[in-house]
């Protein structure tokens, strides 16, 4: 049998402060960064792993710093941002309106849905090929991917959110004489606010992966994915790694933007 | 009754609707979906009756494909489960991977495939690779929330009766984190897709990107199109088969 019959159980752990557990938990993490950091350094270095296929991570962070100073790379960086937001926005005008729409008018949205039950698994990475024989410029195409990819997720929190308006606060203020415009503007706008913006996170991360993909291919234009093309073709193994590094980081700011952004502007919502 | 039949027709009517419309407005750019569906038929479902009337170029094409996506799916999937239940059921190992994961996760997956088509050269494992690391991230996230959230008195009960640790794991804890872990599956499963397309378009020598590459490079329009179609009509049946059999798996829950 196994040994845990004879294992003494375990006491209740002492309760521990928040602060003391968040140190340990920072404490662990720092850990588990520098342990992995000086593995995959090793893998390299020895020789475990082939150079050409992992270079050792420092040499790549190098890099990395290297090119946040680099002119040509931050023009990159900035493509990649202006596409990304642009096509987010784009997809949050379009599917915010395209929600509520549907919402409000309930026969429209049943005989709507399955058309768009049939879109939504088309991957918008297979767009791609078709937009770039329609865009000839590289924005136009980023873009248009960035909007197909994202709106899905603003679209569906929006049609959530409306399900889930309080009725009674919409038919009091109906029945104090408001409009429907103004029970739209005064009830709805700002109860589905939240779960809007919980949608347009979620489309923030598809919008980054969207934006990348889609500068693998379009050519002769500025971006990460571009740059990242570009030093693949030559294979040259640090600056591919570094600037997917950047890709990462830029994911991370936006979501920690948006987590902010939402965290302050709802905190008056208690209900989850 | 006439909104449930108008739902049954909206999907006819929108193949009518943009027959109509690409007809009328005769664009080189958007064919008719009737010529679409001719040009699928004519390409990949006209083979012979022995082979499923499947031709040539589809089974070269859409089998390799499929076989990509399951493969990368199932590493992400036994890879993510196996670390997300060790991470879920110890704090210390899921403080220590949190950071890591964090970052790996927000990297965008397409900007590695370029890296991996350098580190393997073209062909099935730089496309594996990159779904397993595009999709290992959500099923990783949901199996440590599954196992983190596991009612203790289960745990306890199972070693009241001195199960072993493998039998632990099997019959306690893994049921009870499944329905998190499929929430995770199923996520993991479109964005594989995604990927797939994405490390075929990028570098590969078959498969339906590859096909939809070379009627991109030579300007065949109609040949781009029925790739969309068919990728589309693939994530469909694969979000239904994993749908259920989730309910299928999943029943003992009494939600089925």
């Amino acid at each position: 049998m196994t040994p845990a019959a004879g294992v003494p159980r375990k006491a209740a752990p002492p309760r521990r402060s928040p602060r003391r557990t968040a140190w340990t938990r920072t404490r662990r993490g720092v850990q588990g960064v520098a342990a992995f950091l000086l593995l995959a350094e090793l893998a390299s270095r020895t020789g475990l792993v082939d150079r050409d296929v992992l270079p050792p991570v420092s040499s790549v962070l190098t890099e990395a710093g290297r090119l946040a100073g680099d002119v040509a790379f931050r023009t990159d960086l900035r493509a990649t941002v202006t596409a990304w937001l642009l096509g987010l926005a784009e997809a949050v005008a379009l599917a915010v309106p395209l929600g509520l729409l549907l919402g409000s008018l309930p026969r429209l949205e049943a005989v709507v849905r399955p058309v768009l039950e049939f879109l939504r698994p088309i991957p918008a990475v297979a767009i791609i090929p078709l937009a770039m024989l329609l865009f000839p410029d590289a924005l136009d195409l980023k873009t248009t991917i960035v909007v197909y990819a994202s709106c899905w997720p603003v679209l569906v929190n929006t049609l959530y959110g409306l399900r889930e308006v309080d009725p009674v606060a919409r038919e009091s203020l109906a029945s104090f004489g408001f409009g429907p415009l103004s029970v739209l503007l005064r009830v709805s706008l700002p109860s589905i606010a939240p779960f809007v913006a919980a949608g347009v996170r979620m489309s923030a991360g598809i919008a980054l992966i969207a934006t990348v993909s889609a500068e693998l291919f379009a050519s002769g234009s500025a971006g990460i994915g571009t740059f990242i093309n570009t030093a693949g073709s030559s294979a040259r193994m640090e600056p591919m790694l570094a600037a997917a590094l950047w890709a990462g980081v830029l994911g991370l700011l936006g979501n920690g933007v948006l987590a902010a952004m939402e965290h302050r502007l709802f905190r008056w919502r208690t209900a989850r | 009754m006439i909104l449930r039949l108008a739902r049954l027709a909206s999907l006819p009517v929108a193949f009518v609707l943009w027959e109509i419309a690409t007809r009328r407005a005769d664009d080189p750019f958007f064919p008719p979906p009737t010529e679409i569906l001719a040009r699928m038929h004519k390409d990949w479902f006209s083979g012979p009756a022995s082979h499923l009337f499947l031709t040539g170029q589809a089974t070269g094409n859409i089998f390799p494909s499929l076989a990509r996506l399951l493969t990368g799916w199932a590493i992400a999937c036994v890879l993510g489960v196996a670390v997300g239940l060790l991470a879920g059921r110890s704090p210390r190992v899921a403080d220590h991977l949190a950071p890591l994961i964090h970052l790996f996760r927000a990297i965008p997956p397409p900007a590695l495939a370029p890296v991996f088509l350098a580190a393997f050269k073209i062909g099935t494992e730089m496309q594996v690779a990159t779904i397993v690391f595009g999709v290992v991230w959500p099923v990783l996230l949901n199996s440590v929330e599954g196992a983190r959230d596991i009612d203790p008195l289960k745990l306890e009960t199972a070693r009241a009766f001195r199960l072993s640790r493998r039998a632990r794991i099997l019959r306690v804890l893994l049921p009870a984190a499944a329905p998190k872990i499929f929430a995770g599956l199923r996520l993991s499963l479109s964005t594989a897709l995604i990927l797939m397309v994405i490390s075929e378009l990028v570098g590969s020598v078959n498969g339906i990107g590859y096909l939809q590459m070379l009627a991109q490079s030579t300007t065949d329009i109609p040949g781009v199109w029925t790739c969309i179609v068919l990728l589309g009509a693939l994530g469909l049946v694969l979000n239904a088969t994993f749908l259920t059999l989730e309910r299928h798996l999943l029943t003992w829950r009494g939600q089925g």
